[in-house]
């Protein structure tokens, strides 16, 4: 199973790294990103933007850019940053991506942690007080914008009660710390981004836990066991909850995209040096090898999310095997 | 709600008790009072007025860009649903190419080759947010192609444009009309997320993106800045997404024919 549809994603990904790419290629430019260089006397300067831009292939059309942008991808040469540094684009990104990884992957633990008991808490005493109040707390996590919420936690935390730090990952003084003032500093910093995040996130993945768990209580293993005199926690830890879990799983993988998405704004926010802000910074330069190294980054990692999804979803149902194609497809 | 939301949106002119972009320069920062009923932001605007103005620009993305991601959806869709075969091949793998691009990351991308405009950020929000209509559009055609109606008006030599468009689609729309109500708060949300940004529409059209972005260098100072553009936002989104469920519910569990005229009837008014 796992070799199968890892053949599918290669070809998938080989692919992924095509068109849409190229649409965002087909534009002209509103200005170069050789700007920076630009001073006083801008005689002189102009010269060496139009030689930079030549150098670099600038000054071709779109469709030669991108056709050589995709030759050298099929070399895994990603090219460099336009930027001053001139660092090679995996560099740049590989600086970054371990703390994004790290983050998504707190908020992933601290969202399906919380999610899974309040979505079968709510589902098992359907509208009672609890139920209600989740589901109020669900719709406003939905229609929250996510740097709203930062923000306001900046400045109730941040600002008046000034417990919390609002921006990095460290503070100035790190370096003359001891090491358990180290740690402790490095997690005060991540409270607020994580909480954020996981406040979308749990509205969203408890609904569907509630969901799928109403549905599984009413199934007639469910009665059966309770027929033959199970405990109501083990009717509903063990029959049920097994169950009800698969869905949710299918979910988790597909909300993954949307996660490290949403990383963007967050660190762009608290000034967290991942790659959503790498991303952002580029955009705003113009830094065109890291905004597509960044992409197609993004984009392998979001397969191998899937992937990950997909095989995990084996694991917790031993129904779905290597039969082909008949089992529960992905989408 | 919904409809206070627009009716505010069009009548912003008029409701507006300040103009929204004009400066005064003796009245910078000034804190909600019953002059300035939202306070004043860094050059002096009164943020109510900015904010009217705002929810102008949030709508007409909302809309706007929802529109064009439909009409692409039901195109491709029912492309793929009605002929099937290598068409529906390619429109899935077109689509499942799309999805494996975090839809922020592709945004930012796209727009980083372009210059920011009102228009290029509608058009880049509906052009990356087909997906969702276009697999909803196939799997309802899917299922109607094999009806009596649809073989039957085939059968008496009806061609293929006609029977998509005057058989199949006016069945399959209630779904894509639930889809549409939730798809134009994710556009608001996301057009929003732009403008905080800096990256979506640019001053001096306000909008709540950009009036949040512009408070957010003053949080220690301004609350006024942050709170109540976030606060609309919350609101308009609250309000589509109550609306969209209300349709989802209606349509799927009230009728016992969830495609009957009643039901139509009833949910349209």
């Amino acid at each position: 199973m796992a070799l199968s549809r890892c053949a599918g994603w290669c070809w998938r990904s080989r692919s992924s790294s095509g068109s849409p790419s190229f649409l965002s290629w087909s534009s002209s430019w509103p200005r170069g990103p050789f700007d920076y260089i630009r001073g006083e006397e801008s005689g002189q300067d102009s010269k060496l933007i139009e030689r930079l831009n030549k150098e670099y292939g600038l000054d071709q059309p779109i469709y030669v850019q991108y056709w050589r942008w995709l030759v050298r991808i099929g070399r895994l040469d990603f090219g460099r940053s336009f930027q001053p540094d001139a660092k090679p684009v995996l560099t740049k990104i590989g600086e970054r991506l371990p703390i994004t990884l790290f983050l998504n992957f707190i908020q992933m633990i601290i969202i399906v942690a919380l999610a899974i008991p309040i979505g079968v808490a709510s589902a098992t005493r359907q509208y009672s007080l609890f139920d209600k109040v989740t589901t109020v707390f669900v719709f406003i996590g939905f229609a929250t914008p996510d740097f709203w919420l930062a923000l306001l936690l900046m400045i109730l935390f941040g600002v008046q009660l000034d417990w919390l730090p609002i921006s990095g990952l460290r503070s100035l003084n790190y370096e003359y710390m001891t090491f358990w003032r180290q740690q402790i500093d490095f997690l005060s910093h991540l409270i607020l981004p994580v909480t954020v995040v996981a406040f979308g996130g749990l509205a969203g993945l408890s609904r569907y836990m509630r969901q799928s768990m109403l549905e599984v209580v009413r199934q007639d293993y469910v009665q059966t066991a309770r027929a033959k005199g199970l405990p109501e926690p083990v009717v509903i830890g063990k029959h049920a909850l097994r169950n009800a879990l698969l869905p949710v799983v299918t979910i988790l993988g597909l909300s993954l995209p949307g996660l490290i998405g949403g990383s963007v704004i967050i660190e762009s926010i608290f000034a967290i040096p991942g790659m959503g802000q790498l991303m952002v910074q580029s955009v705003f330069s113009r830094d065109y090898p890291v905004i597509m190294g960044n992409l197609v980054i993004v984009a392998t990692l979001t397969l191998l999310a899937n992937l990950f999804a997909d095989l995990a979803y084996g694991m917790v149902d031993p129904r779905i095997r290597f039969a082909g194609r008949r089992g529960r497809r992905r989408r | 709600m919904v409809g206070v939301l627009v009716v505010v949106a069009i009548l912003a002119p008029v409701l507006a008790p300040w103009d929204p972009n004009k400066p005064d320069m003796k009245r910078i920062l000034e804190s909600p009072s019953g002059k300035h009923w939202f306070g004043t932001d860094q050059i002096g605007r009164d943020v109510f007025s900015r904010l009217l103005f705002g929810s102008r620009i949030s709508l007409a993305v909302g809309f706007v860009s929802v529109g064009i991601a439909t009409l692409i959806g039901i195109l491709l869709g029912a492309a793929a649903g009605y002929h099937g075969g290598m068409a529906d091949a390619a429109i899935m793998r077109l689509v499942d190419l799309m999805l494996v691009f975090p839809r922020f990351f592709l945004l930012l991308a796209v727009l980083a080759f372009l210059k920011p405009s009102i228009w290029t950020i509608m058009a880049v929000i509906g052009m990356t947010g087909w997906m969702g209509v276009t697999r909803l559009v196939r799997a309802e055609f899917l299922a109607l192609r094999e009806r009596e109606f649809v073989i039957w008006s085939e059968s008496i030599g009806a061609g293929a444009l006609r029977v998509i468009f005057k058989h199949i689609l006016p069945n399959a729309l209630a779904p894509v009309l639930v889809a549409m109500t939730l798809g134009i708060p994710a556009a608001i949300l996301t057009e929003s997320g732009l403008s905080f940004l800096g990256l979506g529409v640019q001053p001096p059209y306000a909008t709540w993106g950009n009036i949040l972005n512009d408070g957010k260098d003053l949080i220690t100072y301004a609350w006024w800045l942050t709170l109540y553009p976030g606060l609309a936002i919350l609101i308009t989104v609250l309000s589509y997404n109550l609306l969209g469920e209300g349709f989802a519910t209606r349509w799927t569990h009230d009728c016992a024919n969830p495609r009957s005229d009643a039901c139509f009837g009833s949910a349209a008014d």
